[in-house]
């Protein structure tokens, strides 16, 4: 399953990185701590997360994240965006809170683990 | 020039974690004892019991710098230590602005005003504890506004560190120095300064890390400067 059909199926709204929405999406991670991300998150996760910072884009470039996903309304900072678009990562965003988004991402298929 | 023994994080019994013995006149009784030559007041968010330290310090001969430990929206801890009083509080005005919520004494403890002869003069009904919305660079762009110095926190620590909320210590904020409590973690840039100091909130913490600046008086225009490394002021080691 790739972003731009989770996007749609989940009515997330695309902030930056329409051009990355056809990667595969392989998993998913939930966190708000980076350094957590930095050494937890698996690449071609699709990151759940309500941190804004322009640290966000940095570590999924680093980590070769799918792309983030901003939950409960929270709108990327204008650095983070200008950041997003030159590393090319996807921003989407979200009203739902992470535990509800999390949890129809799961109902699409998504799992947080690997095997 | 002369070496300064500083301990820069001290809280007192206004921060709701703060045990009630960690007032004005005690802190600065022990800050002596423990043959400190400058502490900074730097409580969560808040620093309306510096004043009363300042105080109690000229009295017991102790100097005594005005801060506060500000929590960043990504609850970054920054310390924020100022050249004066005004300075101070219009810090804390901003910061103020920026913070919601009541304090439920029960849960995370009490928020104690204390006069500089350590009695209780009120309480502090704010939620200091909590996160302000300030992002990290304007909690630094706010510290910097007023004159003072902005320190990361605790960088070490696995909570509330800029490293723990944010992975890295972003390029270009333009912090004065770090914190470090017991080990400087992979990932500090070189030219950023170590500061080493207690983060008390029990009178038997205070001094027991410090820092040594080689400084003309204990001021925080010359702590910077010292951090700086310039004008034959500097951090001794």
């Amino acid at each position: 399953m790739n972003l731009s059909e989770i996007a749609r199926k989940l009515g997330l709204e695309v902030r930056v990185g329409q051009d990355a929405l056809t990667a595969e999406v392989r998993g998913g991670y939930a966190s708000d701590l980076l350094s957590d991300v930095l050494a937890h998150a698996q690449e071609g996760d699709l990151w759940v997360t309500l941190q804004t910072h322009l640290n966000t884009v940095a570590v999924a470039s680093m980590k070769g994240l799918a792309g983030i996903v901003l939950v409960n309304g929270r709108e990327p900072q204008a650095d983070t965006l200008e950041k997003a678009e030159t590393e090319n990562v996807p921003i989407l965003v979200s009203p739902l809170p992470a535990f509800e988004l999390i949890g129809r991402l799961y109902g699409l298929g998504l799992s947080g683990m690997r095997t | 020039m002369k070496e300064v023994w500083a301990d820069l994080h001290i809280h007192t019994c206004l921060s709701p974690c703060a045990e009630r013995e960690m007032s004005p006149p005690a802190i600065v009784k022990v800050g002596r004892e423990r043959g400190l030559h400058l502490i900074a007041i730097c409580d969560h968010n808040s620093a309306e019991n510096v004043a009363a330290t300042v105080r109690a310090g000229e009295r017991a001969g102790l100097a005594v710098l005005g801060g506060m430990e500000i929590t960043s929206r990504e609850e970054v801890h920054v310390l924020g230590i100022f050249p004066d009083d005004q300075a101070c509080r219009s810090a804390q005005e901003v910061v103020y602005a920026h913070l919601g919520g009541r304090n439920d004494p029960e849960t995370f403890g009490e928020q104690v005003l204390a006069n500089e002869r350590g009695e209780a003069v009120g309480r502090n009904d704010r939620l200091l504890i909590g996160a302000s919305g300030l992002s990290l660079e304007e909690v630094i762009g706010t510290i910097h506004r007023f004159g003072g110095l902005a320190i990361a926190a605790h960088v070490d620590r696995p909570s509330f560190s800029v490293i723990s909320q944010l992975g890295f210590i972003p390029r270009g904020l333009g912090l004065d120095g770090v914190e470090v409590c017991s080990e400087k973690p992979p990932g500090v840039p070189e030219d950023l300064p170590v500061v080493r100091s207690s983060d008390a909130h029990r009178l038997e913490e205070i001094g027991s890390r410090r820092t040594g600046f080689l400084v003309a008086r204990p001021t925080a225009p010359e702590i910077g400067m010292a951090l700086r490394g310039i004008e034959g002021r500097r951090i001794v080691t």
